[in-house]
């Protein structure tokens, strides 16, 4: 065990733990709180790992972005406070879904824990061969996915242009 | 680093960041005072009014500390600490002199970056466990205000980044030439425009516009929290003012650098402090639509064209 | 000097975890939560790939940033669904159409 061990486990721990209540809090809007924690124990983790812009983007980007917009949707599709029973499922499918649950993560130790081995030495990935590697080997790559991001933003944009419902308030421009 | 070092910097960021943002919420008072012909707070502690912050202060942790009865009391209680701890990390990794700042950090500008963007959890949740409809609609126009002008602020500094070759804050003012202040003008504009409308500051304050919507997310806060609120806005004035003093104003280039270093960063960053303070005395409040309509067509347009224009010189000059 | 079980031990649970609560959640927006949280499974794997020293050009990091960067294209998309069926149902509740 070393320092890194330790600090990694800590923080491993808080990332499953947030997980598991992100997963089973019966209040919405306290599931998308706990996955904040989740994704910033899991960029901690980047940190750990030697990872450093990976941390940040990963904080910059989820937390500081894709978690609002949950946050966003939730308040904006009735989020009510205190526990919501309109959603539950029955406990047969619960009991289902924990058990698929199980058995894939049981599957994937079973497959990577024989990989993992003894200690290995920490690697820092510097930001400048980072970005050397990624506008030279991955830009083709890299390129692609501008492309398929502005054509997130213009599908996002359609579909929430084209629904005009004939009550309510909702809807762009008649 | 030693135990006692890690301490004393920690010490030294915390004595900031309590002591600037009071020194910079006076300077309101009396700057805006002035600005509209009045005198400002004139009797709290004699001189002035120096001790007016103070005597808020003690009024503030004296009130009631209610939490409403329909409120998620846990994530109500939570939010002002959300709110108000990333401004605290942040000016930690903000160098005020060569070599000088709380933490080392290979990647400084993303990360302070990163941290400011996670406040705005804070506001999410103060609006919506308030339990009250006004602050549920503040909430939401601040959640859409901070989305849309993340993005220009985010290109305005990547400008920079680019400008010096580095991610580093204490990198970027190293490489810092005077020419830079007209090579990089169009993005400091976007940043302080940026920077306004993360602090939710007039113009851009229609998330706690209080003819609408009383005080937006924050309605339903008293006492200290308010004030944890109130004094968030405040650090975030300190830190988005170094920050661009440090961006885009050289830091502690100026005559006697090595000597006197610190006080030019912190004279510059106190000089655009007043600039955000000025912006609330002489602009109106914008719009919804127009504050959306600013950050998409106006802002990131600059930004982009900032970010081309940084990249042609760089291209050009092959440095 | 780094033991690289944690990484796939965490990696594995929170595949699992997320799994469940895609299964097991009907609000669409929930769903996507566990959608998140399997993504994150898959970055955990590929960060700890590029501690492992046998990554070239920096697969592993660079590898976690297009997964973040698809995440956030696949949010941006999914909320836009979501929200559309919201207002033309008033309800977001993903086993709406197999009744």
């Amino acid at each position: 065990m070393t320092a890194y061990d330790i600090a990694f486990a800590a923080l491993g721990v808080v990332a499953t733990g947030a997980a598991l209540l992100a997963v089973t809090t019966r209040h919405l809007v306290h599931s998308a709180l706990w996955l904040v924690v989740t994704l910033g124990a899991v960029a901690g983790c980047f940190l750990v790992l030697g990872a450093e812009f990976v941390a940040l983007v990963q904080l910059l980007v989820y937390v500081g972005a894709i978690v609002v917009l949950v946050l966003f949707a939730l308040m904006l599709t009735r989020a009510p406070i205190g526990p919501s029973s309109e959603h539950t499922t029955s406990l047969a499918h619960r009991g289902l879904a924990a058990l698929v649950g199980a058995g894939t993560a049981t599957l994937l130790l079973a497959v990577l824990l024989p990989l993992a081995g003894g200690p290995v030495d920490r690697r820092e990935v510097a930001s400048g061969q980072l970005a050397r590697d990624l506008f030279g080997t991955w830009v083709w790559p890299f390129e692609l996915l501008s492309v398929l991001l502005l054509g997130a933003l213009v599908a996002a944009f359609a579909v929430s242009r084209a629904v005009r419902p004939d009550t309510g308030s909702a809807g762009g421009t008649p | 680093m030693t135990a006692l070092e890690v301490t004393l910097r920690a010490v030294a960021v915390l004595a900031a960041f309590l002591v600037l943002p009071l020194l910079v919420g006076q300077t309101e008072h009396k700057v805006m005072a002035h600005m509209q012909g009045r005198l400002g707070p004139m009797y709290a502690g004699g001189f002035h009014g120096w001790a007016q912050l103070v005597a808020d202060g003690v009024k503030f942790v004296q009130k009631e500390d209610l939490t409403p009865a329909a409120a998620d009391k846990r994530v109500f209680r939570f939010a002002p600490a959300i709110a108000l701890v990333p401004y605290l990390v942040a000016l930690s990794a903000i160098p005020i002199h060569p070599g000088v700042q709380a933490a080392t950090l290979p990647a400084s500008a993303v990360f302070v970056l990163a941290i400011i963007g996670v406040g705005i959890i804070g506001t999410l949740m103060a609006g919506w466990a308030s339990a009250n409809k006004y602050a549920l609609l503040g909430a939401m126009r601040a959640a859409a205000q901070l989305l849309s002008y993340e993005l220009p602020m985010v290109l305005a500094v990547s400008s920079v980044c680019l400008a010096a070759g580095s991610l580093s804050l204490a990198g970027i003012v190293t490489q810092w030439h005077w020419w830079w202040l007209a090579w990089q003008a169009p993005g400091a504009v976007v940043f302080l425009t940026a920077a306004v409308a993360e602090l939710q500051r007039p113009p851009f304050d229609m998330p706690v516009a209080d003819s609408e919507i009383v005080f937006g997310a924050y309605t339903e806060y008293t006492g200290l929290r308010f004030a944890f609120f109130l004094l968030s806005e405040y650090a975030g004035i300190v830190v988005m003012s170094f920050l661009f003093a440090v961006l885009f104003l050289g830091g502690w280039h100026g005559p006697y650098a090595g000597a006197l270093g610190w006080l030019w960063t912190v004279a510059k960053a106190f000089a655009i402090a007043i600039v955000i303070i000025w912006l609330r005395v002489a602009w109106p409040r914008l719009r919804e639509d127009q504050l959306q309509r600013l950050a998409w067509l106006v802002l990131v347009p600059l930004a982009l064209g900032q970010l081309l224009l940084t990249g042609a010189v760089i291209a050009v000059t092959g440095s | 000097m780094i033991h690289l079980a944690g990484p796939y031990v965490l990696a594995a649970l929170l595949v699992g975890i997320g799994l469940f609560g895609v299964l097991a959640r009907r609000n669409a927006v929930l769903v996507l939560v566990g959608v998140e949280l399997m993504l994150s499974g898959g970055t955990v794997l590929l960060v700890s790939a590029g501690t492992a020293g046998q990554d070239h050009w920096t697969g592993g990091s660079i590898l976690t940033l297009f997964v973040i960067t698809i995440a956030a294209a696949e949010v941006c998309l999914a909320l836009a669904v979501i929200l559309a069926a919201f207002r033309l149902r008033g309800r977001i509740d993903v086993t709406e159409g197999s009744r």
